[in-house]
């Protein structure tokens, strides 16, 4: 008799409540304030309509960035879109409140539940505006593929939001560990933002770049993946499977590293409050 | 006049506290610059010709102005602050003393700014000399003087929008949307992602009569000697004329603004 699997299940289970009563707690909260939610979603709206406007700017005076077209490269930025939305939904907000938990002493209180603190700290809060521009992001990108007459099989739609969700990953594991210096300095928020400015990097096409600036952001910051692997599949433009697998890799790798900062820092703090 | 010159004093204490966070902001800024460059680079490449009268130099010269220009005018946190003061109940102090609180907060916008200015100097100066080769030199020697002249204007208009911005606080609840909005369309107008004069004639003209312009585009202009005579003179009245209207306008929401306050908890 082993009784693991058993355990694992009902774990799972028991997970699967926790995150459903966040889900239900943040759109309690959400709905207390529809007005400032609805205006959240045109702000973002605005920004995403700003980078088309730039995209559509740079094909009045050319029709083809290195080998990208225009439409191609509304999907792109569709994608990142998309990308970016889900992982502001799931993971931002919580990952700017961190240093704030560390700062007032509220993670002690976090450490002491019966679970998981990073599933805890990660998922806390939900912000159901990213799911709404998420949606919009995929009107734009079905749009572009109209125009680029585009039919993907089921297999390519399937693998497109596996890719998305190794993508997600990614973001939410290098802010996670950036998120982690908090328990060096509560000032860590800069340094939030500023990982904030590379989404400006990931929609951008893939072969406007070379030398090291492409290779750093492929390799080490794999920014230059994280957009432009989905896209490319839905575009039938992948030369070979090798660019999804890094990225699968990458997602994999990024996590483990975070976790792995993760648990050496928690080791090492001692608590902010007396 | 010399309470005033302590508030600046203050404010440069102050800020110095954020110098790390301003290091990171103007570094990190330089990412999706250079990836902005290169992305232009990549299009010249395709086409020889210049792109609406800009040869690649102009071009990437155009975007290392913007980050000069940006870097000596952009409110840095002014318009949060100002918003949650007036949120807090914190201007109720300054309805009892002798300090007016337009002038208090443009002395730490201008702290602020040097503060900025003085951090970012390493970041970017050497962002700028890696990529030298591209930098055009200014029109003229004149051209520079109404490029100073003209960007000084720009950051005191960019202040007293933001502040008027700000004060909409006294009214609604949460005013970040409205500033990100406001921002967002700023980016845009003011020719933050490109140059203003690459568009379409008629939709160039649409956006003149908007202040936004005169924020950013229009000393990048100056510099670049794509404005001369008489066209610069009648510039940089406009952008005199819209930094008086937005003073008055300040003055005015100010005073509406305080005979609807109601010093909540102060």
């Amino acid at each position: 008799m082993n009784p693991e699997p058993v355990k694992s299940i009902s774990g799972l289970r028991r997970y699967a409540m926790i995150y459903a009563a966040l889900w239900r707690n943040s759109v309690v909260r959400e709905m207390g304030f529809k007005s400032n939610f609805l205006l959240w979603i045109v702000v973002e709206l605005m920004w995403f309509t700003l980078q088309l406007c730039f995209i559509g700017v740079i094909y009045l005076h050319t029709d083809h960035i290195a080998t990208w077209t225009k439409w191609q490269v509304v999907l792109l930025v569709g994608a990142s879109q998309f990308i970016q939305q889900l992982f502001q939904a799931i993971f931002l907000s919580n990952c700017i409140q961190f240093s704030e938990l560390v700062r007032t002493g509220r993670l002690d209180f976090m450490l002491l539940l019966p679970m998981n603190t990073r599933f805890l700290v990660s998922l806390r809060v939900v912000d159901l505006g990213g799911f709404v521009n998420g949606a919009s992001a995929l009107v734009v990108m079905g749009y572009a593929g109209h125009q680029l007459h585009l039919s993907p099989s089921a297999a390519q739609i399937l693998g497109f939001f596996l890719l998305c969700v190794a993508s997600i990953l990614i973001h939410y594991s290098l802010i996670f560990l950036l998120t982690s210096v908090a328990f060096w300095t509560v000032r860590a928020q800069g340094i939030i933002w500023g990982y904030y400015s590379l989404f400006n990097v990931a929609r951008l096409p893939d072969a406007a770049f070379q030398g090291f600036f492409k290779a750093f952001f492929t390799f080490a910051i794999p920014m230059l993946l994280v957009a432009n692997v989905p896209a490319k599949l839905l575009l039938n433009t992948l030369q070979s499977p090798g660019s999804m697998l890094l990225l699968a890799g990458m997602g994999g790798m990024c996590f483990v590293l975070s976790e792995l900062f993760w648990r050496f820092s928690l080791r090492r703090y001692t608590s902010a409050s007396a | 006049m010399r309470k005033y010159w302590h508030v600046l004093k203050i404010g440069i204490e102050n800020t110095m506290v954020y110098r790390v966070n301003f290091l990171l902001r103007a570094g990190f800024g330089l990412i999706p610059l250079l990836a902005t460059i290169y992305l232009w680079q990549t299009v010249y490449r395709g086409q020889s010709s210049s792109i609406a009268g800009y040869s690649l130099g102009g071009m990437i010269s155009y975007y290392l102005l913007v980050t000069i220009v940006d870097t000596l005018t952009a409110v840095n946190e002014d318009d949060w602050q100002i918003a949650a003061d007036i949120k807090d109940g914190n201007i109720s102090q300054f309805l009892l003393k002798p300090i007016d609180y337009l002038t208090y907060r443009l002395c730490l916008f201008l702290s602020g700014k040097i503060i900025f200015t003085v951090v970012s100097l390493v970041p970017v100066g050497i962002f700028i000399f890696c990529l030298r080769q591209y930098m055009v030199a200014p029109a003229g020697g004149w051209a520079l003087v109404c490029f100073l002249l003209s960007t000084l204007l720009a950051a005191l208009l960019q202040f007293f929008m933001s502040y008027t911005m700000a004060l909409l606080a006294f009214w609604l609840l949460e005013v970040s949307t409205v500033i990100f909005m406001a921002f967002a369309f700023e980016y845009l107008a003011g020719g933050h992602v490109f140059p203003l004069n690459i568009l379409p004639p008629a939709l160039e003209a649409v956006l003149n009569c908007t202040p936004f312009p005169y924020l950013l585009f229009f000393p990048v202009s100056i510099y670049l000697g794509q404005v001369q005579g008489a066209a610069l003179w009648r510039g940089l009245g406009i952008q005199a004329a819209w930094l008086l209207f937005f003073y008055l306008l300040a003055r005015m929401v100010w005073h509406r603004g305080i005979r609807k306050y109601s010093a909540v908890g102060g």
